[in-house]
């Protein structure tokens, strides 16, 4: 029982991990909140279940709205964020601006493809089991964990050794600093969305499979959560929001299967409550508590 | 005129509810703290009036009052451990501060749960929200013009400054919250018993968010801005019905192109313009 819990945990932990280091690296970067990630998310699955409808098989169908993912957050920041950067604006406006662009990018969905929730055509997924004595595991969830993880890998590959990686480790550390050093700004920032949405977008896309459900309301359920990830890895901090990322997804299902499922998710956001009233910069997060 | 308030006042209604809940975080925006709580505050006050009118049978000034005590004795309450925040993380605190407060009350035997909590007496008239409504107004027309509203108005310019000068931040920051949790109660109780049911999604992030997008819209920290902003969010899904299902857009696009192109609102524009 405590395995198979603990397994589910780990499942959902590594969808979450996926949004949460988006969520994280933009605030890292940037310093600002992007509220926009979650519509992301959601168009992502769906852009993902339309293609599949449209006859592309599942692989090339999740590739392309990875692609279409990314590219929507290099727009989003051409839009909503490029032209505040240029006015230095702050911090809050910037969350009020992507707050615009989520209701945007929420009412393109709704006009598309209307308020029902949409499920994959069953064929395309597998319904296999595996059971390792009282442990079954479907094929599916141990795809999406190794797709989950693979991007993962990916990441942090490109962060720690790359020329990329370097550039967005130092303009987040100091953006003057970084342009000084000959680094193109604004492309980092750019290569950034592009990274952080694609990575969002995937989450969205695993979750749609996971539950076959995708709905308006998908990103609005994980949008919160993420904060609360976020938060308990330290923001900015993308090994944080992975650690903070695979703890919820294990409390989540532990605490249903041992406490309650009621109070789920005020464990969540309590805990993240107290780590911002306690220790603000969360369990790996190296910033001081900045003002306003 | 008269058909026609007669055939929108439902939507009237709205309005004036709305107003008041642009008027109350304008308070909390206007000592330069992002605290997003007016939605938790609201859906607080709203089950403390309807459990009370409905149980134990208070009149709507009860309830009122009731109700915005209940909301302001929590932001009291809520302003002790957030003190010390600032900027984003206290955002983030106080969203999730509501959320718990949602949760709360999805589980809560006596508030009826996820289903909601029905049977509220209907008795919060257009006149009740409007009386309301101006009272909010006049009075924080009035605050303006004390010396205590320089002190909030220096709080959020330079809080640095503000200590120098013998102003207690921290007082100021919580006197902020609790007057704005006062009139967002208000609001509570008034669309509770203006709907006579209400659940806890009714209080939630989505509603949090509404608020905040009508703040910005009309100027951040004008009262009169505050109101045009509400009137002007809750009237526009209704004026632009004929784009059916992508009416959302048109809300989030005006926000984008406010905060792109009129970084101090709508009031802004009117003092820039006259």
């Amino acid at each position: 029982m405590l395995v198979q819990q603990l397994a589910n945990g780990l499942f959902l932990g590594a969808v979450y991990a996926l949004f949460a280091i988006g969520y994280t690296l933009i605030f890292g970067v940037l310093d600002i909140l992007n509220l926009a990630h979650a519509a992301i998310f959601m168009l992502a699955a769906f852009v993902a279940l339309s293609l599949v409808g449209f006859g592309f098989p599942l692989v090339l169908a999740v590739a392309l709205a990875l692609v279409f993912a990314g590219l929507l957050g290099v727009l989003l920041d051409r839009i909503a964020f490029a032209p505040l950067r240029r006015r230095n604006a702050g911090t809050l406006v910037p969350l009020i601006s992507s707050i615009g662009a989520a209701i945007v990018m929420q009412g393109i969905a709704r006009g598309v493809w209307g308020p029902d929730e949409h499920r994959f055509p069953s064929n395309g997924l597998s319904t296999a089991e595996f059971h390792l004595g009282s442990l079954s595991v479907g094929a599916l969830d141990l795809i999406i964990l190794a797709v989950a993880l693979a991007l993962m890998g990916i990441l942090s590959y490109v962060m720690r050794s790359t020329a990329l990686g370097r550039s967005i480790r130092a303009v987040a550390e100091d953006r003057v600093a970084a342009a000084l050093l000959g680094i193109d700004i604004e492309r980092t920032i750019a290569l950034t969305f592009f990274i952080a949405s694609a990575l969002g977008g995937a989450a969205g896309i695993l979750i749609g499979l996971q539950y076959n459900s995708v709905s308006l309301e998908m990103g609005a359920r994980i949008e919160l959560k993420g904060l609360a990830i976020i938060i308990l890895g330290g923001m900015g901090s993308v090994t944080g929001a992975v650690i903070g990322a695979f703890i919820l997804g294990a409390v989540e299902t532990l605490s249903v299967a041992y406490v309650s499922s009621s109070y789920r998710d005020a464990i969540a956001f309590g805990v993240m409550f107290l780590i911002l009233v306690l220790r603000p910069a969360g369990l790996l997060g190296k910033r001081a508590l900045r003002a306003a | 005129m008269l058909e026609f308030l007669a055939h929108h006042s439902k939507l009237i209604d709205q309005i004036g509810i709305n107003a008041l809940l642009a008027l109350s975080l304008s308070i909390s925006l206007r000592a330069g703290s992002l605290a997003l709580a007016q939605a938790a505050f609201m859906g607080i006050a709203a089950y403390v009036s309807s459990i009370g009118a409905v149980r134990l049978g208070w009149n709507l000034p009860l309830a009122g009052l009731a109700g915005a005590l209940a909301a302001a004795l929590v932001a009291a309450l809520l302003a002790l451990p957030i003190g010390r925040l600032r900027g984003v993380f206290l955002a983030i605190a106080t969203i999730g501060f509501g959320e718990i407060a949602r949760i709360i009350e999805i589980n809560w035997p006596i508030t009826g749960g996820a289903e909601g909590f029905s049977g509220i007496p209907n008795d919060a008239n257009t006149l009740w929200i409007y009386g309301t409504l101006a009272l909010a107004g006049a009075a924080l027309a009035l605050f303006g013009r004390t010396k205590l509203a320089l002190a909030v108005a220096a709080t959020r310019e330079d809080e640095n400054a503000a200590r120098g000068v013998g102003i207690d931040v921290a007082a100021v920051r919580m006197g902020t919250l609790v007057a704005g949790a006062v009139l967002a109660g208000f609001a509570g109780t008034l669309y509770a018993h203006a709907n006579f049911f209400i659940t806890p999604g009714d209080f939630g992030f989505s509603r949090m968010e509404q608020v905040l997008v009508m703040c910005v819209i009309g100027g951040v920290t004008s009262s009169l801005g505050a109101v045009v902003g509400a009137v002007l969010m809750t009237a526009l899904p209704e004026l632009v019905r004929f784009l059916q299902d992508y009416r959302e857009v048109s809300s989030g696009a005006i926000l984008l192109g406010i905060i792109l192109f009129a970084p101090s609102g709508i009031a802004g524009l009117w003092r820039r313009f006259s």
